[in-house]
């Protein structure tokens, strides 16, 4: 396998989000996925909700939860930073069994990493008592699945953190 | 200006089977929807994440296309969270309700005044973010007589009121409590609105 091959390639994770039934995907556009979001618009199974700041997406999400929507969110690392009381009070405390796509900005094998929003993801994440999982490759896609499948066993938000991602 | 309780009391005389989704002064159990509502199936409160209300209710016009939804805001938390103006108009459900109660403090933390309380402009804000149709009441009779214009406006509608500042003193963890409880909202409203009855 070539080092191209194994890099994760959006048709991918919007395959699995296709398995999974997704309805809707909540988002605020970051370099990490910046690919996905032409397939997106494409996809006529799927409806993008975009939106100004990312705490947005847990409350958009929690609504479409509970009008029989199945719904996912697709942000930046930084801007789960920035949506710690949506994730609490909109997720969390109502048991909503939300799969969180995060671009993982930073995030890199070969070394030191300097970007904290790299640093400080997967910490912030276990504090909450939020799993995560790390997809790279296509060959990972398929934990998007398993994140569905252990949200809605335990009811509570699961992450899907989304390394580096290359065009189609 | 018009008294909070008639405000809740006149939308929830209208709201037939709308999803009604309220937060601060607009859920306060004493003087808030709770203490009038004539469907509490289809409340549902958001006390915490403030700013957040418009969102939720967003989500839930978003997947019920069918149904009115009514989102009973307040302006300190409506300031929290400005680009979710934005972010209605931009997907424009047309079953979108969003009235903004507006009484010029933080009437939960004792009523300090919100930034720019006197200068804020917020039909125009609301006209400018892409609402589909804007409206403005500051006394009960107008709003009265108004109310079914504005629900019978094509989504998203905004409608801003003028509401008398009441204020609570009393420390979080020793106010009055609904005993439907955010959590209990959630879980009860999916059956109301059919969800996973097929």
């Amino acid at each position: 396998m070539t080092t191209y091959d194994s890099v994760l390639h959006p048709p991918a994770i919007i395959a699995e989000l296709k398995k999974n039934n997704i309805t809707h995907v909540v988002w605020l556009p970051d370099s990490e996925t910046n690919f996905m979001y032409q397939l997106l618009n494409d996809e006529d199974s799927l409806d993008l909700v975009p939106v100004c700041r990312e705490g947005e997406t847990m409350a958009i999400a929690a609504g479409l939860w509970v009008g029989g929507k199945k719904p996912v969110v697709l942000i930046q690392n930084t801007g789960i930073f920035e949506s710690g009381d949506s994730i609490r009070g909109l997720g969390l405390d109502i048991n909503q069994p939300l799969v969180m796509l995060i671009g993982y900005r930073g995030w890199t094998r070969r070394g030191p990493t300097p970007d904290s929003a790299a640093r400080y993801i997967e910490p912030i994440l276990h504090t909450w008592g939020i799993n995560c999982y790390l997809i790279e490759t296509d060959d990972d896609a398929d934990r998007i699945s398993i994140a569905c499948e252990e949200a809605e066993r335990t009811q509570k938000p699961v992450g899907v953190l989304v390394g580096t991602e290359f065009g189609v | 200006m018009i008294n909070n309780t008639d405000a809740v009391k006149l939308i929830d005389s209208k709201r037939t089977d709308s999803v009604i989704v309220p937060t601060m002064n607009a859920n306060n159990v004493g003087f808030g929807l709770p203490s009038v509502t004539s469907n509490q199936d289809l409340d549902l409160p958001l006390s915490g994440a403030m700013g957040k209300a418009s969102n939720l209710g967003l989500g839930i016009a978003l997947a019920q296309p069918d149904r009115k939804v009514m989102v009973l805001d307040g302006d300190g938390s409506l300031l929290m969270n400005l680009g979710a103006m934005v972010t209605s108009a931009n997907k424009a459900p047309t079953n979108f309700y969003h009235f903004l109660f507006n009484n010029k403090v933080y009437a939960v933390t004792g009523g300090q005044p919100i930034p720019g309380s006197e200068c804020q402009d917020w039909e125009g804000m609301a006209k400018a973010a892409g609402y589909a149709a804007v409206f403005s009441y500051d006394n009960l009779e107008d709003f009265t007589t108004g109310i079914d214009e504005a629900l019978a406006a094509s989504g998203p509608v905004f409608i801003h009121l003028s509401i008398e500042p009441q204020i609570e003193n009393t420390p979080v963890q020793f106010r009055q409590r609904s005993p439907r409880t955010v959590k209990m909202a959630f879980d009860e409203v999916p059956a109301a609105l059919g969800v996973g009855s097929d």
